[in-house]
This record gives C-alpha cells, structure tokens and sequence, in this order.
C-alpha cells in the first residue's frame, strides 16, 4: 500500500477503519502483506510490548535453562544458583554467535563455540583463552558480560520480558487480563506446571490472524464440525453444538476475553465430566470439582473449574482455558509465515490418571495433529492466500456485534479490542480509541 | 507364548498399510488395528515422551483413530480437502521380541505429501506392536516419531504417518 514512501502516522490510522456511527469495522489487508508494516511491528509492537518468555515452573532446578526466540531474539531463559529467574541475549559479546545451542538443560556455564569465551548462568564472563592479550580492564564494569533483556517480570508463574527499558510494569500492562491469568494459577492447589512436549509448528499466514482466530466463536461450526462430530460420536450424546454464546470483554491495553461459565459440549478434566471418560472417571472428576470450591468458595470455584475462556493478550499470547489449558505464542517470519508454540499448564502433582485424561482431551482439539487447529491453519492460510486480491478486494469486515450492547463470543469485540490497540500502536498516536463498541 | 513373525512377512504388512493409506482407505486402515488398538506421535522436542505423562501431537484410542479416519474422509475436514497426495517409504523393518502376544516390530519412514503445489517431508521411525491371529497381522500400537525439531515448514499433521 505504501508506494515506496515512508507511511504517515495518519495512513497507518486509516488502516483500521472504525465508523461507529455506520456499525462498520474494517482492517486494510496490507496490514497482512506488507514488509513494511511488518517492521514497524517489530520496533512499535514487539520492540515495546511485554512479551511472554516462559513459566516459572519450566525452570525447576538452579542451573536450569532453556533457549528460546522471543520476538525473533534468541534469548537464554535461566534460573540462577539464587534461584534468580534470568533472560539474557543469547549471543558472545565477542563475534556474536549463540552461546548456548541445546534447547534447554542445566549448567553453570555456557561456553561460545568459536573462540570458547565463556559466561555463567548470570550471564557475567567468566573467561577465555588468552586473556592477556586484552587490556587488563577489557572485563572491568561486565563490559563482556551476556546483555540481560532490559525487563524481566513474572505474574503468577506466568514470566515476560520487555525489550523497552521504558516500558509500564508487568501487572499495569496486563491490566484486566491478570486476573483471568491468575484463574489459571488458582486451578492447582499446589500451584501450575508446564506439562513437558512442546507443539512447534508454523502457519503460512500473518501472525494477527492467528490472534483473531484464538478467540473467534463464530467459526467454531464451520470450520471445526468435524470436532463435534468426534464429541458426539464418543459421548454419545446430541447437543446442539454451541449452546452457549457466552460473554466478550475488553480487557484493557489491548487485551480480550471471551467467556461462557459451564454450558459447552466438551469435557474438562478438573470439572466437567463427560460420557466418554467412562463411569471410574467420573468419581474422580468429581472430587477435582469439589477441591475447588471448597479452597476457593462457590462462586470463584466456579469460575475457575467450569469456565471455559479464551484469553488473548496483546499482542500474541493466547491462554485458553478450554477442553484443556493451553499457552500458546507466535512471531511473524514475514508478513506471510508466523512460527507457533505451544504448550500444555496443569495442575502441578496431578494424579496420572487425571494428567493422562487431560493430555488425551488437550489432543482431541488443540495443536496441529487435533482434530480441530488443523482446519485453523488452513483458513488462515487460505485468508493469505486470498490477499493476493488485495487491490480489488482491500478489507476485512470485523463488524459483528457492532450494535449489540452485550457482545457474545460469536461477534467481533475481541479482535476489535486488539485492532484498535494495534492501530494505536503501530500509527504511534496514543490518542486513538482502545474502548469501542 | 513366542510368535515367530519373519522380516519379510513385517515388511509385507507395513507395505500393505502403507498402500491402504496413500489410497486415502482410512476406514480400512483403521480397521487394521485391535479393538484396543492405539496410534501415537510424541512431541517434537520430547520424541521419548510417555503418553500421558508427555503432551503428544497425537493420542488417540481405537475409538478415537478410527474417527480420525471418518474426519479426514468428510469435506468439511478443510485441511484435507481436497484431499492432498502422499507417498509413504517404509525401509529398515526389524522384528523385534515378542511377548504377551505381542510382536515389536520397527521400520524406518519417510512420508511426502503434496497439496495446492507444496510438498512437505516427514521423516522418522515408527515403532508398532503387531498381533498375529488366524487371520493375519493386527496392530496393537502404533508410534511415529518424526525427526524433525518441529513442524515447520509442515504446520500441521493433518494426515496419517
């Protein structure tokens, strides 16, 4: 869209189109093609937003770390030998290469490959061959130390790191979404833990789709029949398949969540017991239900236990709380190609029975292999492909609920929410619109 | 009780299921498997994984394989529709002990499939629990490790390894 100059902050407003008078929402589809835009999210979107980095509990040990992209940065994520949590740079202060190459493990010491300087798990330098022929004060004041990312802060297990030293804390970003996050720490009595088994994969299509897609309950029939098909094939049950069209909410900063409280047709392995389990399930199931409400009274047990939520967080962190909890991140590649992680939070020290139920229920629908986020990735990248007709056909259509005063998860508020901070954001004017019908 | 299973008869009936599948029979290939049959891929980054004590990309029962099957074969199955090619090379079978009935058997595999003009490759080794009976080769447990990082540029498994 740009023609080779440089956008005005007025040309990335127009972008989104917000007419509230009409009940009109509409998004430039060069907002999904263009290496233009793409950069300005890197420098306005993830160069300043808290992004998430990992859960507490995927580092257990002093010692432990794992190696992990955030934003496109190789970054070391460590717990240190003061049980300190660390987000360093990945890369020597000597010629730049990754000092660390595993994707996680335990060690104390990291040792670059090319000309062995080496750094602790602090990132500070510990040492290299040859020192002498440096400056004596070559290390005074870390100069070769690795270079911590310039924020680091944990919710609730939940742990994010900021590229902009300059940037709001942690609980003032998440702002409404930190109490549905801390829904999900309050599943376990004994606190959550990442379930080891990662889903890395990728989706041809830009990254903001994935985020509308993670909450998007109005192509839940369409594109995922074949889901309930399997539902109603094990359970042997007919539902009607979305009886429940649940809430939406703004969360703030970008930040959505759609909602319904005990209503849909799927299991949930702490909560809602369902036919397919088999009767010995059920007892436990039970049990899990009656825990909650007992440590956290009826009405926040109930929230926690039978709320199914699709949490999206600003601008790529997806928590959905559903037939099981899963986080899921992604970062573009290009304009075109997003990577994706995936992972499975549970309650720490469940029983295996309910691990295995859990694990079995997450599969049924969630990640490549599901019976479900498959047809995902392919509408996404059939969206993509489609942009190819850009010129023609310019805009997306995000109107849906646009008149209604109670939004339900079948209409648009939730990918309105995100567009609207995105539009601020990437034009640079705070003074555009974050609340909006 | 032992079961004696020769190489060539193993290598017959992986070839046999890998014919059913590259010719999208999915409803005869998951009739291959034992009423308690199972069919699993562990996660990229966690290829010795347990089932159920590790996140799985796939963790299916009988009940749920042979849905599988049914799901892939419907239009509405959008990532394989229109259905894409595959071809599956299987190699480097072994028998391996038997026990309880039970044959281990092992084989190398590469699968290729094609759709709106990409391929994508899937490499790995497949690890199956085959039951002979009167009337031939059944298979207990299936489990396809790929050999990859991660499933890019794949994106999906939206076919049967």
């Amino acid at each position: 869209m740009m023609n080779g100059h440089k956008a005005s902050s007025q040309e990335l407003s127009r972008l989104v189109i917000d007419d509230r008078r009409d009940a009109r929402f509409k998004v430039h589809r060069s907002a999904f093609v263009s290496d233009e835009i793409l950069a300005l999210e890197r420098e306005r979107v993830f160069g300043k937003c808290w992004l998430y980095l990992g859960h507490s509990s995927e580092l257990k040990q002093p010692g432990d770390f794992i190696s992990r992209r955030v934003g496109g940065r190789p970054l070391l994520y460590t717990r240190d030998r003061d049980n300190k949590l660390n987000a360093l740079y990945n890369t020597c202060a000597h010629r730049g290469a990754l000092v660390c190459r595993e994707r996680s493990g335990n060690r104390r010491a990291f040792t670059c490959g090319y000309h062995a300087w080496t750094f602790d798990e602090k990132g500070r330098f510990v040492g290299m061959p040859g020192r002498e022929a440096l400056p004596p004060d070559a290390t005074d004041n870390c100069k070769l130390d690795l270079i911590h990312v310039e924020r680091l802060e944990e919710f609730k297990g939940f742990v994010f790191v900021c590229y902009d030293k300059n940037a709001m804390s942690l609980p003032d970003y998440l702002a409404g979404a930190g109490e549905y996050l801390a829904y999900v720490a309050d599943q376990g009595a004994g606190g959550m833990e990442i379930v080891t088994g990662t889903q890395d994969y990728c989706v041809g299509a830009n990254w903001k789709l994935l985020q509308e897609n993670s909450a998007d309950g109005y192509h839940g029939v369409p594109t995922h029949s074949t889901y309930f098909d399997y539902l109603r094939s094990r359970d042997s049950t007919n539902f009607a398949t979305m009886n429940s069209r649940g809430w939406v909410k703004n969360l703030g900063n970008g930040h959505a969540v759609s909602e319904s409280i005990g209503l849909l047709p799927w299991g949930r392995p702490y909560a809602r017991w369902v036919p397919g389990w088999g009767e010995a399930a059920k007892v436990e199931v039970e049990a899990l239900n009656k825990e909650i409400m007992e440590r956290l009274g009826p009405e926040r047990g109930n929230v926690v236990a039978n709320g199914d939520r699709n949490l999206l967080i600003f601008p790529n962190l997806v928590v959905n709380d559903v037939m099981a909890t899963t986080i899921r991140t992604f970062y573009p590649v290009k304009p075109d190609h997003m990577e994706v992680s995936a992972w499975c939070i549970a309650p720490a020290g469940e029983s295996a029975t309910s691990r295995d139920r859990r694990l079995r229920n997450f599969v049924e629908f969630l990640g490549p292999a599901g019976f479900a986020t498959p047809d995902d990735v392919e509408m996404l990248e059939l969206c993509q492909r489609g942009y190819a007709n850009l010129e023609a056909a310019p805009y997306n259509d995000i109107s849906r609920g646009m008149l209604s005063n109670a939004p339900t998860k079948t209409d648009e508020l939730q990918m309105r929410t995100f567009w609207r901070r995105w539009r601020q954001l990437v034009s640079g004017d705070p003074s555009l619109e974050l609340v909006g019908p | 009780m032992t079961m004696q299973l020769s190489r060539s008869d193993a290598e017959d009936f992986l070839i046999k299921e890998a014919a059913l599948l590259d010719a999208w029979k999915l409803e005869e290939w998951a009739e291959l498997f034992t009423e308690d049959g199972e069919y699993l891929v562990p996660a990229t980054d966690d290829p010795d994984g347990k089932p159920g004590a590790s996140l799985f990309l796939i963790y299916d029962d009988r009940h749920r394989l042979g849905e599988r099957a049914k799901r892939l074969l419907k239009k509405t199955a959008h990532a394989e529709s229109p259905h894409s090619r595959t071809r599956h090379m299987t190699s480097n079978v072994a028998v391996g002990d038997s026990s309880n009935g039970t044959i281990a058997v092992s084989c190398n595999f590469v699968v290729f499939r094609s759709r709106m003009e990409v391929t994508n490759i899937y490499p790995g080794h497949a690890e199956y629990l085959l039951i002979s009976n009167g009337s031939g080769l059944r298979i207990r447990s299936k489990k396809a490790v790929l050999d990859v990082d991660a499933l890019r540029p794949h994106g999906k498994i939206s076919i049967i390894l």
